[in-house]
């Protein structure tokens, strides 16, 4: 065992190869649960990955560069129109149409994650986030403007068909669940295998030289900047990728509701990512992934709860933003650093009461 | 010799976790799928619908549902049909067509509904119409008069619209301002969607050189329409042809009086309902329009009808709703409405198919069943329905009613015609059908 213990150690001592080996460990485990849910759980699942990839890149926008951004669900919107117009074009109807769809859609928010992140980065506090306000209000709207983005009733989104899916694909999904891959457990591997592909990419890049200078930048920029750090560059390269990450959420998003509409990019939607980001904790991946998980399975939770109460399904309806505002109210009252932020001292007693000498060494550099 | 045991038992772990693997793999054969009467048990079925009960279209839309809700539970205490009660799922989408998407997935993924029964709204119905077909799920009598529910059944052959379509009601709208007011500029105001799309198509088949303004409107959008009726003024607009929903009623008539606008209005049937207009008119303007003075307003207002309403309770039809509504509703405190009688009508036409349907229900079963008996049906509609192999479409025509104290008072015979060129014939043939004596649809 000890021999063991020395042969992984080094190797997990690299973030790159720790974040890999979990993220595989942790893609395996929900995969095997997705492949035995229903369909009606695959997609809450999937629904959970892609508000899970939004969450990412706001928290370590938020939590880790300190710029408040309330227009991520106009990022999304961006997103969501590319993949949708990409996929319209494409036919959408194999793997490789997604993926091109849902990269146009990364690389377009990249673009435009420069154009907002350049002046945003001027700006800090309730400016950027009243900045970004704007953008959520705004552009939305904008595909009442032009009949190819469909206007007030939006565009269909293509979904790929299950049996056009590569024959490999097919048989190893069939071979450890028993179950023919149909579109519904497709999203859901998709979304969760992309959450975590982005989440080693976002965890890596945190504990990076690029992640160290973002605190310096939220701790103190005035000390970070006499440390050589440029503050503009290092605030709009966090921009860009957390608006990568909303893009890609947007894609992912368009093709699980079917629809790209702008009823479905509100201020609502840009709010309640930050909802989610908070609940779970500022700047914690796992704390996103968690809030995600609240805000896809909550609201139906909370109707569920409301009609099997016995109220009427009006009633049932108007429960759900009760419940729901509760809940973020008693998790700020009770846990003000979010649920993996209260979370964290008992766990770190934990660790530290099972293996004293390990906590230590881990802080050596 | 224990690092032997040590290495032994780790050979062991993995191997039983790779045999354990493998046996949890289910191998190669895949069963075949058969059968799609998802939803039906021997003595339920199940269907399920969109409305929206919050937001703005949820003033008279959210009463629909109650209607329907009351005639099932009458059906349902009067034996079924055929041995089967209808339980009915609503859901709500707040007339916003991202939420119709998810509620409508999870109808289908979590309730198993058999088939989708008077989901409300163009844009809203509008995205979940593809994923219904696709799914070869029955998506009845659309509460909504587009016409993209029923002119190609090659497209969507599960879906069936229900009341006359707007194309056909802008046809009829038309040809009356045409003939009654032949020197009338026509202003026009549309919801930006196929609903005032399919409007409007049918009012400029007649109207086409008289109208000299069109202003939209989005569901979501702004609640101001002040700039739309100053424009509608400067063009000098005498007669302005609304195809938009109850709010929307209220919202123009607030912005005209603002702007001093006055001119002759025809709601489309849509948005026409004097007592729920006249409601919103009063909690809109926070009570300086009290709702009697509302419905007062309304006076004089053009509209179509194709259903019996409760300003008319001597109908034998309304009699039977007011019967059914007393004894089923939820609430006794509620009032019988149009909304409800709309969703009453709706539930009839729905227990018909399921009666001529027979024993034997399928997905499969119902559509072919509303394709082929279906122009039969005898119903509360003013005018017959035009279901065939080669078309959905619901009712088939409406008469011109004027708005005097609430009430409506028919300025023409049922008018029947059909999308397209199709000529305008009065036909009050269907107007007579009285409810079948048992009070139960046959």
């Amino acid at each position: 065992m000890e021999r063991l213990r020395s042969l992984t150690r080094p190797v997990w001592r690299v973030p790159l190869a720790r974040h890999a080996i979990l993220a595989v460990v942790a893609f395996v485990v929900i995969a095997l649960v997705i492949g035995s849910s229903s369909q009606y759980l695959q997609t809450r699942y999937a629904e959970m990955a892609y508000f899970a990839i939004a969450a990412g890149g706001l928290t370590l926008l938020t939590g880790l560069s300190g710029q408040l951004s309330l227009g991520h669900g106009a990022l999304m919107a961006v997103g969501a129109y590319t993949a949708t117009l990409v996929l319209d074009r494409t036919g959408g109807e194999t793997l490789a149409d997604v993926f091109l769809a849902l990269l146009t859609a990364i690389a377009v928010c990249a673009v435009v994650g420069v154009l907002v992140g350049v002046p945003a980065a001027r700006l800090h506090g309730p400016y950027i986030a009243g900045a970004t306000l704007t953008l959520a209000v705004a552009v939305p709207r904008l595909a009442n403007q032009w009949d190819f983005l469909g206007g007030e009733q939006g565009l269909q989104v293509p979904v790929p068909r299950a049996a056009e899916l590569p024959g490999w694909i097919q048989d190893l999904v069939w071979f450890f669940t028993a179950v023919e891959i149909d579109q519904y457990s497709f999203l859901a591997y998709l979304g969760w295998l992309l959450l975590a592909l982005t989440f080693v990419a976002l965890a890596n890049l945190s504990r990076s030289r690029v992640g160290r200078r973002w605190r310096a930048v939220r701790d103190d920029d005035v000390s970070a900047e006499l440390a050589g750090i440029h503050l503009g560059r290092a605030r709009v390269v966090a921009f860009t990728v957390s608006a990568m990450c909303a893009g890609l959420a947007g894609g992912l998003m368009a093709m699980n509701v079917r629809l790209t509409a702008p009823g479905a990019f509100t201020i609502t939607l840009s709010l309640t990512l930050l909802a989610a980001v908070v609940l779970g904790g500022l700047g914690s991946l796992t704390g996103a992934l968690i809030g995600a998980g609240v805000l896809a399975f909550l609201p139906h939770f909370a109707t569920d709860l409301g009609e099997s109460a016995g109220l009427s399904a009006a009633r049932a309806a108007e429960v759900t933003p009760v419940v729901y505002g509760l809940v973020l109210m008693l998790v700020i009252l009770l846990a003000p650093t979010g649920i993996v932020g209260s979370l964290r001292p008992w766990w770190a007693r934990l660790t530290s009461r099972s293996s004293p000498l390990g906590s230590t060494k881990e802080k050596t550099p | 010799m224990r690092t032997t045991a040590r290495r032994a038992a780790q050979v062991v772990c993995v191997l039983t976790t790779a045999s354990l693997l493998a046996a949890c793999g289910a191998g190669k054969e895949r069963p075949s799928e058969g059968g799609s009467a998802v939803g039906v048990t021997d003595t339920t079925i199940k269907v399920g619908a969109h409305f929206p009960l919050t937001g703005p279209a949820a003033p008279g839309y959210s009463e629909i549902p109650s209607g329907h809700q009351a005639l099932y539970e009458y059906v349902n205490d009067h034996g079924g049909i055929h041995g089967r009660k209808i339980e009915m799922v609503v859901k709500d989408d707040a007339y916003n067509p991202t939420n119709t998407s998810a509620v409508t997935n999870d109808m289908i993924l979590q309730d198993e509904i058999f088939a989708m029964v008077a989901g409300l709204g163009t844009p809203t119905h509008r995205a979940v119409v593809q994923r219904l077909n696709d799914d070869g799920i029955p998506d009845l009598f659309v509460s909504s008069g587009s016409l993209q529910w029923g002119d190609d059944p090659s497209s969507s052959p599960m879906t069936f619209g229900w009341q006359p379509d707007y194309e056909i009601e802008g046809k009829i709208i038309g040809q009356y301002v045409k003939e009654n007011m032949p020197d009338a500029k026509v202003g026009l105001f549309l919801q930006d969607d196929d609903f005032g799309e399919d409007g409007e198509k049918g009012a400029r088949q007649f109207l086409d050189d008289q109208i000299v303004d069109v202003q939209k409107y989005t569901p979501g959008g702004s609640t101001d329409f002040a700039p739309q009726m100053s424009s509608f003024k400067s063009k000098g607009v005498d007669i302005v042809l609304g195809f938009n929903t109850p709010s929307f009623t209220a919202l123009s008539q607030i912005a005209a009086q603002g702007v001093g606008f006055k001119s002759k209005w025809f709601y489309s049937n849509v948005g026409s309902d004097p007592s729920l207009v006249g409601g919103l008119l009063a909690s809109m303007t926070k009570g300086k329009i009290p709702a009697e003075q509302g419905v007062k307003l309304m006076d004089g207002m053009l509209t179509t009808e194709y259903l019996g309403g409760v300003d008319a309770p001597d109908d034998e039809w309304v009699k039977l709703w007011q019967k059914v509504w007393d004894e089923y509703s939820k609430k006794g405190s509620d009032k019988l409405t149009n909304y409800r009688i709309y969703g009453m009508s709706q539930a009839w036409t729905f227990v018909q198919a399921l009666q001529a349907n027979g024993k034997d229900l399928t997905r499969e079963s119902i559509v072919k069943t509303i394709e082929e008996e279906g122009a039969s049906f005898e119903g509360p509609g003013l005018a017959p329905f035009r279901y065939s192999g080669d078309s959905h479409m619901g009712i088939s025509g409406t008469s011109v009613v004027e708005i005097k104290n609430g009430a409506s008072e028919p300025l023409t015979p049922v008018l029947v015609t059909d999308i397209g060129d199709a000529p305008i014939e009065e036909d009050d043939s269907a107007a007579s059908d009285a409810p079948p004596s048992s009070g139960l649809p046959e």
